[in-house]
């Protein structure tokens, strides 16, 4: 992998718990009312299948949508204010913190009745095939929602009429409350997508190499008209469901292997483990090693420094995402009836409108 | 200027929208190769193909939500549910997706999205075949709701709905499909959601929609012979209703009747009694009137069945008794 692209996830994932760390102070602070469903410990799923979209793809993503939507590049301070329910939100203020939605980079939309995403994403898809484009649907869900009807009636279409759509189900074990053994008959989700003839692969979910590749060998297969695929990323979320939940059914042993795997301390390992190999300084050529070596300090991503330069980078996009939250305006409800309003505007509905 | 059915105006409507603008699909059960239970799609697969003309599973839900995430890319869909019914099965797609995404988006997403299904208590088909829902998708705000009840109305309705960009149910009848009545294909059409006059009367005001219309244009037409003449307005849209074309009728009458075959029980009358007495309290002769479906499930014996909504005989009745009163 090209090494710049490695520095960009790694960016990503570090801005990734910056930001929902923060968004939780904002929420202990009482800056965020609501439902808060926080994403620390799933950074390589998102930004290891993100990283490997392209912008024409389309997006359709869950409650725990934060990280989905940055990663996406919604700015952090638009994502942070529609947390806030402002006017500077990327909705206006009108969505929240599940509902975060953005035209411009093809982000379909949070949804949050669980196993709503299914549903949206075969129908861009359809779209896409309809108009024969290259395009593909990314569809993002939990362990808990391969359980609803619109599961298995979407993953029937899906297959049915082979649309451009990868399915990622970011098996975090739990649904709400209730481990998955608990939920599922079949506890390993990929199995289920072999009733419908799709291809499915299971991946280490905590490592965003593993997830990156496993997505860019799936949507090459999309793209070439295979049909949809689907993509099991075994992963752990290390807060509660939501702000409002304190996690507490789950065995400190079982949190703690986990934290123990952290995606993004794995993340760094194999960023300053990949040092030029002798092989691709073989490649480089014989008068490239030192090319090389300034190319890697220009990047300066690979040292424990560059990490460091990286963590102080994105805490302060993180700190002027809060500061842009807070001073943003609310909205009134003059906004409320234009937001509600905007799509007739073209219409007339009475001759003698009151 | 053509005679046709209701079905073949609704066809010819999806037939027009879909040679002028190549991004109109229709979708659901049965609506390609079998040509659509009340033939409504007949044709049209010949003529488009099936990638917009597509016979789907039995999944409303996910096929309503389909037409959504179709909607979202820029597709204009045209979602058929076979029968209100069946819309059951499918309100998380209507009411958490579709009536909510473009607010929730702050606006950045127009949605148009067509969903046609018929409602209606139509002959013996028994309790869960024979329902009427409109109450429900009311209370959705989002949600815009047209009732044609003309073959005329059914092909102008169901042409604006596709164009517009905002979610719109377009709530036929089962036992509206084979009336026939004129259709101008070419004359303009009035604007979607305004309801109209569709005869004059000086005692009293009649508004019904859908089936309920003709139904009251028959008791207008019995109760002129014995000297009473009905005004009777087609509200023809649900969700927004026009009050001002009902307000201008009971400024007239002094007197108001509403028919409906939804049950009486916080059905769609309900509103129209809350909103107009709200409006034109000090205008009414009378207490408002309501002749609806009775509060029961339908029964399948065919006369029970005809007893629990309302017939010609009953508005008559109604009618009488409301300009008998003061």
């Amino acid at each position: 992998m090209d090494r710049s692209a490695m520095a960009a996830m790694l960016r990503d994932m570090l801005l990734a718990r910056a930001f929902e760390e923060q968004a939780a102070q904002e929420y202990a602070q009482g800056n965020v009312a609501g439902f808060l469903h926080l994403y620390p410990g799933e950074e390589a799923v998102a930004v290891g299948v993100l990283h490997a979209a392209e912008p024409g793809d389309y997006v359709v993503s869950t409650y725990r949508e934060h990280v989905h939507a940055i990663v996406r590049g919604v700015p952090p301070r638009r994502v942070m204010a529609e947390i806030f329910g402002k006017k500077d939100g990327i909705s206006g203020g009108m969505g929240g913190s599940m509902h975060l939605f953005d035209r411009e980079r093809r982000f379909l939309g949070g949804y949050a009745i669980v196993g709503e995403t299914f549903p949206i994403a075969i129908g861009a898809a359809y779209a896409v095939a309809y108009r024969q484009l290259p395009e593909a649907v990314i569809c993002f869900f939990g362990d808990g929602a391969v359980n609803q009807g619109t599961f298995h009636e979407s993953l029937n279409m899906a297959a049915l009429w082979k649309l451009p759509v990868l399915f990622v189900c970011e098996n975090n074990h739990y649904q709400i409350g209730t481990e998955i053994h608990r939920h599922s008959a079949v506890v390993e989700v990929h199995k289920r997508a072999c009733g419908y003839g799709i291809p499915a692969e299971k991946v280490d979910g905590m490592d965003v190499l593993t997830v990156h590749a496993a997505t860019r060998r799936a949507l090459e297969r999309v793209r070439a008209g295979d049909g949809p695929q689907f993509l099991e990323c075994e992963t752990y979320r290390y807060r509660g469901h939501s702000m409002a939940d304190p996690g507490s059914y789950r065995p400190a042993v079982e949190v703690n292997a986990f934290v123990g795997n952290d995606p993004i301390a794995a993340a760094i390992r194999h960023a300053e483990a990949h040092y030029p190999s002798a092989e691709e300084l073989r490649c480089a050529g014989p008068d490239c090693v030192h090319r090389f070596a300034e190319h890697c300090c220009a990047e300066g991503h690979l040292d424990p420094t560059a990490v460091e330069r990286l963590r102080q980078e994105v805490s302060a996009i993180v700190q002027d995402a809060a500061a842009f939250a807070r001073q943003s305006p609310t909205p009134d409800l003059a906004d409320v009836q234009a937001a509600f309003l905007l799509n007739r505007r073209f219409e007339t509905l009475m001759e003698d409108p009151q | 200027m053509s005679e046709l059915l209701y079905w073949q105006a609704l066809n010819r409507a999806m037939d027009a929208e879909m040679a002028a603008d190549e991004t109109v699909f229709t979708l659901g059960e049965d609506v390609g190769l079998y040509g659509g239970t009340y033939r409504v799609t007949e044709g049209l697969m010949a003529k488009y193909g099936e990638w917009r003309v597509r016979d789907t599973p039995i999944s409303e839900n996910s096929f309503t939500g389909l037409g959504i995430g179709a909607a979202l890319t820029g597709l204009r869909p045209v979602v058929e549910i076979m029968t209100v019914n069946f819309a059951l099965l499918a309100m998380d797609a209507l009411v958490n997706m579709a009536a909510k995404i473009p607010f929730m988006s702050g606006g950045q997403f127009p949605l148009p999205l067509v969903v046609r299904m018929p409602g209606g208590v139509a002959r013996q088909l028994g309790a869960q075949h024979s329902q009427r829902l409109e109450q429900m998708l009311m209370n959705v705000p989002g949600l815009r709701m047209v009732v044609p009840a003309t073959p005329q109305d059914a092909y102008w309705q169901l042409r604006q709905a596709i164009r517009s960009d905002e979610p719109i149910i377009v709530l036929e009848h089962e036992l509206l499909y084979f009336s026939k009545g004129p259709v101008d294909e070419t004359a303009v059409a009035p604007a979607m959601h305004q309801a109209l006059l569709r005869r004059e009367g000086s005692a009293l005001t009649c508004i019904a929609y859908s089936r309920m219309v003709t139904l009251a244009l028959e008791a207008a037409d019995a109760l002129a012979e014995a000297g009473i003449t009905m005004e009777v307005i087609d509200l023809r849209s649900l969700s927004p209703m026009d009050w001002q074309t009902c307000q201008r009728s009971v400024e007239k009458t002094h007197r108001l009747l509403i028919v409906e075959e939804d049950c009486r029980f916080a059905g769609a009358g309900a509103e129209m009694v809350a909103t107009l007495q709200e409006r034109c309290f000090y205008l009414l002769d009378a207490p408002i009137q309501r002749v609806a479906g009775m509060d029961i499930p339908t029964p399948f014996n065919g006369a029970m069945e005809a007893a629990s909504i309302p017939r010609s005989a009953d508005i008559i009745a109604a009618a009488r008794a409301l300009t008998a009163a003061a």
